[in-house]
């Protein structure tokens, strides 16, 4: 039960991650964004690549930190990652989004980003390979942290929690201390009135995909030290951070992580009534359920 | 010769079937403006709804109830009415992207579970035990295989008649007005959530219909028919051929089946054989750009649907 | 003539292109007036002043302010030219408190500050109490004064408002449209859209009246209170001009 709830908090604080950016991106550019995910696998794919140069281009990154199969390398790495996904989630939406958008075809958006999923997952696979890969071939031993009830849980997993907490703390400190912070959120509320006040919104677009793309990269690196790094991170993963989305309430960002979390730990507990076989369906019922109970989810507003 | 005909006939029986999906898809999306992003969930509740209904008794997983064969069909199709009711009664008069993001939902959860019921639906291994009918009077080969292309077109111009003219009907020019503007639809006092989840069942049915005549064909169902490689196909070949367009919407799909056939057949024959493995990526990378790319450059499609004068008549 | 505070001559403009709401609209309001548009439903009222606002594209003619040409500038711009604009709904963030929903008004002005808040605060006893609220919790009347202090944060020239009195309990519409009136006093010009014909002619100066997209009658407001012809373009009894 305990373990469970464990499990389900680590893949929660991933799914947060994820979900951050895919919500303010919902709600200011009011489609469901199918490619978000795929940022994911780049992320994960780029700090891979990243990880590998360090190694060998600096041999003494290559340590690794205490109980910790990350190195500094892999530290370095996901910061570029980050900046990299960042970077490509704006190049997306110059290429495809923006020119969609400014057809004026809204509903086109959601199909648009079917079709960018599927490139960016099939391209980073015939890229990569189809096969998995791992950050590091040193098998780190999960450490017990209690027996009795039994927890099992990897010093990687631990780490990627406690600095997806910290990301989290600071980014709650900028939306709630900072005028950029809240024009962050005047932006995912209403983009039409953040614009009449002053707020430039093809910047503040430019600077959500930044964000949305560097939290997703940081999620999917997590994603790979926990699990392991394919070409279907993104497929696997789509649908629980929508779940998650729905769950905060699309627009919200508190709620998306909260959303995060909820979705990962009832995915987990679902295990106790389901066979495993069947998780992957959890997020699907618990969309269903959301939008039959609280259609806006926990934080989020009416908006047709 | 006959390899050539017989092969033909083959193409032209699943291209006619993905067809009349490709139809149901036109009415939600092409005519009411409702994204499904889980075509292969309601294709699916057909073929497996059909051939649970239909099929001979199996040990180890439901069905063999052995309905005389229209009536399994009109299971399966009920079967996706069903399920598309479902989605639509949560989603429907949300906003526009939570059917989407419920529709992929469902029909990863529809892949999912017929993949671990194997009480159910055979799991991972597929469906087996069904007999096509009229097998004993028209034996397995070629005559049959023409007879059964024969009843596809049948049904393929019948979809397409019944969809042209609902399209024609007082309720097509609902779901237009709706797709154009809801607030204005509703305020002539129509309720736009119900047209929409009529639109919405309807289309999920005649997917249904596609997927009956997929399994019968196959005689045999399983989890790979049903994954979402199917719903961007058929994505692909309705864009390609104009959304809105019925006419257009058949020669997308006889576009697009042709093109992936092709392409499939080539990246065997002449790709190393160290990259096949990566065969499927390559048509996946394919068919994304074909969406990207006529969202872009062409999002009328390449049979556009042709121009309705709006009956306001502006100014 | 003199620059007028806002002159909009011959606008075109509408929400998607070939599908025009407004045809060849023109409009001037006087430094330091209350100028209202009128009209029935679906005249285009709205659009006028969200074309205005930069909200809407104008496919042609110009939108000046004293003198100075502004037309198709971006939104956030706006601001930046003394021009405020209040939506008619939604016209305050409610997932943010009023003291940032000012914080972030009075950021755009680059007049940030203890003091600048303070000041601003000054004017809106009913709001001074509420810093620290969610503004999604405040009444209808107390939002309507958020966003008309957002407005104000910037100091601007003209303050476009959109139907401000909507919603409102009787009462509460009057001190609104009461405190746009005493803004003019300070040089202010407001060009406002209303529903309640009586009581926005009783307080503007100048009125215009629109339908079907088009400009129909202008004149002095106090000329047009008890004209038949206002009521006749409401009724669609009155012939419109042009188009139709």
């Amino acid at each position: 039960m305990i373990q469970h709830l464990l499990d389900g908090i680590l893949i929660g604080a991933i799914l947060s991650l994820g979900a951050i950016g895919l919500t303010m991106v919902m709600h200011m550019l009011r489609f469901a964004n199918f490619s978000h995910a795929e940022l994911l696998s780049i992320g994960a794919y780029a700090a891979l690549v990243f990880d590998k140069l360090f190694k060998v281009l600096m041999p003494v990154l290559a340590d690794q930190i205490g109980p910790l199969s990350m190195t500094w390398a892999l530290v370095l790495a996901i910061v570029l990652s980050m900046a990299l996904t960042g970077a490509s989630a704006v190049l997306f939406d110059r290429l495809v989004f923006r020119r969609v958008r400014e057809k004026g075809e809204e509903l086109s958006m959601v199909f648009a980003s079917f079709g960018l999923a599927l490139i960016v997952r099939n391209v980073i696979g015939l890229v990569f390979g189809l096969h998995t890969q791992l950050y590091s071939q040193d098998i780190v031993f999960a450490v017990v942290l209690s027996r009795d009830p039994l927890l099992l849980v990897k010093p990687d997993q631990l780490a990627a929690l406690a600095a997806t907490l910290a990301i989290m703390a600071a980014l709650h400190l900028v939306l709630s201390r900072t005028t950029f912070g809240y024009a962050l959120r005047a932006v995912a509320e209403n983009p039409v009135l953040a614009q009449v006040n002053g707020i430039d919104l093809r910047r503040m677009i430019v600077i959500v995909w930044l964000l949305g793309g560097g939290l997703a990269s940081l999620a999917g690196v997590f994603y790979g030290l926990s699990n392991q790094i394919s070409p279907v991170i993104g497929r696997d993963l789509v649908l629980p951070i929508f779940a998650a989305t729905i769950v905060g309430g699309i627009g919200s960002i508190y709620g998306a992580v909260l959303g995060g979390f909820i979705v990962g730990i009832a995915a987990n507990l679902a295990l106790f009534v389901l066979p495993s076989g069947y998780s992957p369906s959890v997020p699907f019922l618990i969309i269903i359920a959301v939008l039959l109970l609280r259609p806006n989810g926990l934080f989020g507003e009416a908006r047709t | 010769m006959i390899g050539v005909i017989s092969y033909l006939v083959f193409f032209t029986t699943v291209a006619s079937i993905l067809a009349i999906a490709v139809l149901g898809l036109n009415l939600q999306w092409g005519n009411t403006g409702l994204f499904n992003g889980g075509v292969a969930a309601f294709f699916g509740a057909g073929a497996y709804g059909t051939l649970i209904l239909g099929g001979t008794p199996q040990a180890g997983h439901l069905g063999g109830f052995g309905l005389f064969y229209p009536l399994a069909v009109l299971g399966g199709m009920a079967a996706a009415g069903v399920l598309a009711w479902i989605v639509g009664v949560a989603t429907l008069r949300l906003r526009h992207d939570y059917l989407a993001i419920s529709t992929f939902g469902v029909a990863v959860a529809f892949e999912n579970v017929m993949r671990n019921a194997e009480a159910l639906a055979g799991g991972a291994k597929g469906l087996r035990g069904f007999e096509r009918p009229l097998r004993d009077a028209l034996g397995d080969g070629f005559v049959y295989n023409i007879a059964f292309l024969l009843v596809v077109l049948v049904l393929l111009l019948a979809t397409y008649l019944f969809l042209e003219r609902l399209v024609g009907s007082p309720f097509g020019r609902l779901l237009r007005a709706i797709r154009e503007d809801e607030t204005a639809a509703r305020s002539l006092g129509k309720s736009p959530a119900r047209v929409r989840l009529t639109a919405f069942v309807t289309g999920a049915v005649i997917m249904g219909l596609a997927g009956a005549l997929y399994g019968t064909f196959y005689a045999f169902v399983s989890p790979q028919d049903v994954l979402p490689t199917l719903t961007f196909q058929i994505w692909a070949m309705l864009i390609v051929g104009g959304a809105g367009n019925n006419r257009g919407a058949i020669l997308g799909t006889f576009l697009i089946w042709g093109a992936w056939t092709a392409s499939g057949w080539a990246l065997s024959r002449f790709a190393p054989i160290e990259a096949q493995l990566y065969a499927g990526s390559i048509q996946y990378v394919l068919i994304g750009l074909v969406i990207v790319g006529m969202l872009l450059w062409r999002p009328q499609g390449l049979f556009p649907e042709r121009l309705v004068v709006s009956q306001s008549g502006q100014g | 003539m003199p620059d007028a505070a806002l002159e909009a001559v011959g606008i075109t403009a509408g929400y998607v292109p070939d599908l025009p709401i407004l045809l060849d609209v023109s409009l001037r309001a006087e430094a330091g007036s209350v100028t209202v548009i009128i009209g029935p439903n679906g005249a285009g009222k709205s659009t006028l002043i969200k074309a205005i606002a930069g909200l809407v594209p104008v496919s042609r003619g110009t939108v000046a302010l004293r003198g100075q040409d502004i037309t198709g500038l971006r939104p956030h711009h706006m601001a930046r030219h003394g021009i405020a604009y209040v939506p008619q709904t939604d016209n305050i963030f409610r997932s943010l408190t009023v003291g940032q929903n000012l914080d972030l008004a009075l950021r755009r002005a680059g007049s940030a500050g203890p003091d600048r808040l303070a000041r601003l605060l000054d004017r809106f006893p009913a709001l001074a109490d509420k810093r620290g609220d969610k503004a999604g919790a405040l009444s209808g009347g107390q939002r309507q004064f958020l966003a008309v202090a957002m407005a104000l944060a910037t100091a601007p020239q003209l303050i476009l408002m959109d139907e401000p009195s909507a919603g409102l309990a009787p009462k509460a519409a009057q001190e609104v449209l009461e405190f746009a009136r005493d803004l003019t006093e300070q040089g202010v010009t407001i060009l406002l859209v209303e529903q309640n014909v009586n009581q926005a002619l009783r307080l503007a100066d100048h009125c215009y009246i629109l339908a079907e997209g088009r400009n129909q009658v202008d004149g002095p407001a106090e000329a047009l209170l008890g004209d038949p012809i206002v009521a006749e373009i409401y009724l669609g009894g009155k012939r419109l001009r042009a188009g139709a």
